[in-house]
């Protein structure tokens, strides 16, 4: 797969209790972008994600990613190409040592003995929780557990990488880390946050989800200066877009 | 709840100690398992009333636990634990078996209480060396095993997943249990609320779950077990399988304890 493209075509999405989560979404994503989808809580983000790995099947619609479209057949392939970080990091964890859980994946791979042990370290090195590795994931902090969660989706050398959220509850050194982190990651990044200052900072692109439907998609000072598009997805400037309210001083 | 929790929390370290790294840790998880099986069907075979020969058996699970560097007290507890199960299948034996079978002086003691003793000996030994046998293997290094010694794939999974399911399911039972008295203010649950509490508690159980088996998925897993270590069954295993199994057959055929004890008193049996 020489190409990372992510496309989705009309996508909709219904769960089993009839609510829709996604009406009709369509985007397309190039190699290398930097793109963050934001939107209020239940606006359909965390469902969008889902879909990129084939873990919920589109009600319509279609996804491709590279080359292949997403079906059964090309599943593993995908599931080998888009490393997924899940919104909450109790659902990634099940390994009895923080050492296994992020050594999973690279075994399932084929490796063994020191390229796995390489892996693990330079995984757990990148997101700062080297000195866990022994500890039993259940016992960490919801941050630690957050880190973890991202090394063992890194430790698997992911060509695109898609987070749910990947810097809520992480305290402000390690968001700093997980930023230059991404910022390095050279290939196609998808992520959704309701860290606007993050999204200002890390990327090329923003694509606004309401309601299960995209309602704006460019480059982010383009999609933060348009005050009514704002307001009507009930999403907010970024902070370092708004006035400084103890100096009073006016940016942007 | 609390303590059944936490009791449960305590069986997350038993899988802890299997990343232990002594010579029994880095044995082949077959041999392991293949030595606690000949050991279990030993001490099951043993008859109704028997109960010194028993006690020889003790040696397995107390070298497994030397050599494996566990620690004692928690084996010991996690024994205590579950063998309240074998004095319930037990307990009736003494009242309905009333035949006195030996006679130590004036004391004659009942065909009851020595079954009884039997059973409860017998569950020492097998939860015993269970037990150990994942502290010094670990569950998946079990289900691996069991796989290449001949289960289905399937069902070697299946146990796998059950294994973790038990976890997901306490901690989430724990999770909305603290929610519960958060609220309750001190009162007691209301069968109508336990009911709900139970319901929500399976649905989130299984969401969890599938949510759990979609992180094994995206991380490529196949149905394949991986243990940290690639062990082969090499000659030590082999060792350390016929050794064990010997010792068991020869305590099976012979009555170690009263041998010791008819030489030190110098009457025989
Ligand atoms: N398993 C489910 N069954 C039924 N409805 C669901 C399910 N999961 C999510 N929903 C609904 O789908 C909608 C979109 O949910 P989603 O989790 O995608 O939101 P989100 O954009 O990720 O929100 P947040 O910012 O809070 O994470 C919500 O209205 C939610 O209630
Ligand atoms: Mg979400």
């Amino acid at each position: 797969m020489s190409h990372h493209i992510v496309e989705v075509r009309n996508l909709r999405h219904v769960y089993p209790d009839g609510t829709v989560a996604l009406r009709d979404v369509s985007f397309r994503i190039t190699h290398g972008e930097s793109v963050a989808i934001i939107g209020a809580n239940g606006a359909g983000k965390s469902t969008l994600l889902l879909h990129l790995n084939g873990f919920l099947t589109p009600t319509a619609g279609e996804i491709r990613i590279g080359d292949y479209p997403l079906t059964k057949a090309t599943l593993p392939e995908i599931r080998r190409t888009v490393g997924m970080v899940f919104q909450d990091p109790d659902d990634q964890l099940f390994m009895p040592t923080v050492y296994d859980d992020v050594a999973f994946g690279p075994l399932n791979l084929g490796l063994s003995g020191t390229d796995v042990e390489q892996r693990v370290k330079d995984a757990l090195e990148k997101v700062g929780a080297g000195h866990l590795q022994e500890k039993p994931p259940y016992n960490l902090s919801g941050g630690e557990k957050k880190r973890v969660a991202i090394a063992t989706v890194l430790s698997m050398s992911p060509d695109i990488l898609v987070m749910d959220e990947p810097t809520d509850g992480l305290d402000p050194h390690a968001r700093r880390q997980l930023m230059a982190l991404l910022r390095e990651f050279s290939h196609t990044r998808i992520f959704t946050s309701h860290d606007l200052d993050m999204v200002l900072e890390l990327c090329s692109r923003v694509i606004i989800l309401h309601e299960g439907e995209v309602r704006g998609d460019g480059p982010p000072l383009e999609i933060f200066r348009n005050d009514e598009l704002l307001a009507r997805c009930r999403l907010e400037k970024p902070l370092s877009m708004q006035g400084c309210p103890v100096c009073g001083g006016k940016v942007s | 709840m609390a303590s059944i929790d936490g009791a449960l929390l305590d069986f997350k370290r038993l899988d802890r100690l299997a990343t232990g790294d002594t010579a029994i840790h880095r044995l082949d998880p077959r041999a392991k398992v293949l030595a606690t099986l000949v050991f279990v069907v030993t001490v099951v075979s043993f008859g109704k009333y028997e109960v010194t020969p028993l006690v020889p058996f003790l040696i397995f699970p107390v070298a497994m636990v030397a050599l494996g560097n566990l620690p004692v007290a928690y084996v010991i507890k996690k024994i205590a634990l579950l063998c309240p199960f074998a004095l319930v299948v037990g307990i009736f034996n003494p009242i309905f078996d009333r035949e006195v079978l030996v006679q130590i002086g004036s004391l004659g003691i009942t065909g009851g209480w020595l079954s009884f003793a039997s059973i409860v000996m017998r569950s020492i030994l097998t939860v015993g060396a269970a037990i150990v046998l994942v502290g010094v293997t670990g569950f998946p290094g079990v289900c691996l095993a069991l796989e290449r010694i001949g289960m289905p794939r399937v069902f070697a999974v299946q146990l796998l997943f059950l294994y973790r399911y038990i976890f997901v399911l306490t901690d989430e039972g724990s999770r909305m249990e603290r929610a519960r008295k958060l609220r309750s203010l001190g009162k007691k649950m209301e069968p109508g609320i336990f009911g709900s509490l139970v319901g929500h508690l399976l649905l989130r159980t299984w969401q969890r779950a599938e949510r759990i088996h979609m992180a094994m998925l995206a991380r490529g897993f196949t149905g394949e077990f991986h243990t940290r270590r690639d062990t082969r069954f090499g000659g030590r295993e082999l060792l350390f399988l016929l050794g064990w199994s010997t010792l068991f057959i020869i305590l099976r055929f012979l009555n170690l304890s009263q041998l010791v004890g008819s030489l030190v008193t110098g009457i025989s049996p």
